[in-house]
């Protein structure tokens, strides 16, 4: 579903990531896991169109995303790391303006809310203003407003940042609910959510995959007793 | 029907905050009630309502460029706009989105400081008419000077910078006194930019001088069209870029 091949991105002289080679496969949920600045938001970005990759390039479902942007925007979706919701619009308003953006009529685009508000348990609030929502309701929003295009491949960036056990736990039962059908690249600092979540890990350190398989590989490959610690050694810096 | 669902949506956000907008609106009238009473004071003809309106008009667009900036940089600082950029929508699509929803608007701004000009004494003519269409064509020229402030700036800073534009745009536009009288390099800066030329050419075919109104729209139109490619030019750049 996603092949990545050299992708390289530089900042003047900076290289933020670097020579990067990998394959995700469909219906996969794949985590990307590094600490600030390691270049998982920079990866992500090039992969949705956002930013131009300076070397390398990556197909998403067979389509390039440095020569066929507009045909991968088509594929992809989104939930960036802050919510991102129309603040005067209602919940109901903010997926129907998602649904037809991506070019749904209207009467499958109102379908596809009803179906969304009820995944994630939006029904109740469908005449909300998105603004007054907690920030709980307002991620969920933003997550099932990246579904509204029915992504083959979803990215998203810290997804539960925020919220409460209860709502984070719903959370990660919808995307257990949509593992396999919808290929997932999700990046989060909580590893008990990887544990939960992922199909395999992916680390990044200083721009490039320093440990990549699933949790019981990583975990059996460096002899350590948990995804923390093969985490903590792969990103380990000098102090000095 | 995707940019439709995008105007549709930002209309809905701007006036889902009504504050802004009565201050819009309401910020005009008062500064036409207020001429009026100081024109019956005075010894000369500077405020009277066919000579004031259509400055007055014209200095309520501003407003537009406050909308439309604070809309797109609150976007931006929201992430909303990442949200957008991986959308199949292109850099005009996106312009016009955020452009399309505020022409009602303008033309309620017009509605509404024609009614209050007529109740404080401008006579109705068929000049009204023909000037509602010349103040809509002007209008996008404030819009799209939002847009850019809004591509390049975040919300809190287009609120400054419009404090900075409306005091510019309207001390260069000859509203409230006659360019004349200062001249000079002032004069010739006004002479240059188009703010001026709005006034004139609203002026101008509200008093049937219909001779005067081309060279000043077309001046209005340029300048339209410049600041739209611009906008559009520094967006797109912004989407290949970087989202903040």
């Amino acid at each position: 579903m996603i092949n990545i091949r050299d992708l390289t991105k530089l900042y003047k002289e900076r290289v933020v990531v670097n020579q990067l080679n990998l394959q995700i496969h469909q219906g996969e949920l794949f985590a990307l896991l590094g600490q600030n600045g390691a270049g998982k938001t920079t990866t992500i970005k090039m992969l949705c169109g956002l930013l131009s990759p300076t070397e390398g390039d990556a197909t998403i479902d067979g389509k390039s995303i440095v020569k066929n942007t507009q045909a991968v925007k088509q594929v992809i979706n989104i939930s960036p790391q802050e919510t991102a919701v129309a603040p005067n619009l209602t919940v109901y308003e903010n997926l129907l303006l998602f649904s037809q953006i991506y070019g749904y009529e209207k009467e499958k685009a109102q379908q596809q809310v009803y179906d969304k508000m009820a995944l994630f348990g939006l029904t109740p609030h469908q005449h909300d203003k998105a603004k007054t929502l907690s920030g709980g309701y307002q991620r969920r929003l933003s997550v099932a407003m990246a579904l509204m295009s029915n992504p083959k491949v979803l990215f998203l960036d810290e997804p539960t940042l925020g919220m409460d056990i209860r709502a984070r736990n719903d959370v990660w039962n919808i995307l257990k609910h949509l593992k396999g059908h919808v290929t997932i690249i999700l990046t989060s600092h909580y590893l008990e959510e990887i544990e939960a979540l992922a199909d395999r890990v992916g680390i990044m350190h200083h721009g490039q995959i320093c440990a990549l398989g699933t949790i019981q590989q990583l975990i059996s490959e460096t002899g350590k007793h948990s995804l923390e610690e093969v985490f903590l050694e792969k990103t380990e810096e000098a102090l000095l | 029907m995707r940019v439709a669902a995008f105007a549709t949506r930002n209309h809905k956000e701007i006036v889902r905050d009504p504050i802004t907008l009565l201050f819009g609106i309401g910020l005009p009238i008062l500064l036409l009630g207020l001429s009026s009473v100081m024109q019956k004071n005075m010894p000369f003809a500077l405020y009277e309502m066919n000579n004031l309106t259509p400055g007055v008009i014209v200095f309520s667009f501003s407003f537009l460029t406050l909308f439309s900036g604070m809309l797109l940089g609150k976007d931006k600082s929201s992430s909303f706009l990442m949200r957008i950029f991986v959308s199949p929508l292109s850099a005009a699509d996106y312009i016009l989105g955020y452009m399309i929803p505020l022409l009602p608007i303008a033309l309620l701004q017009i509605f509404i400081c024609l009614a209050t000009a007529m109740f404080l004494g401008l006579p109705f003519n068929k000049s009204i008419l023909f000037m509602i269409l010349v103040l809509l064509i002007i209008s996008p020229l404030y819009i799209s000077c939002g847009l850019l402030f809004g591509t390049l700036f975040t919300d809190k800073q287009v609120g400054g910078i419009f404090a900075i534009f409306v005091n510019v745009t309207t001390w260069l536009s000859g509203t409230w006194f006659e360019l004349d009288m200062i001249g000079g390099t002032f004069q010739k800066i006004a002479q240059l930019l188009p703010f001026m030329h709005a006034v004139n050419a609203a002026r101008a075919i509200l008093h049937a001088e219909y001779a005067n109104v081309f060279y000043s729209l077309i001046v209005v139109i340029g300048y339209t069209i410049i600041m739209t490619i611009l906008a559009i030019f520094m967006f797109k750049q912004k989407m290949q870029g970087s989202t903040k």
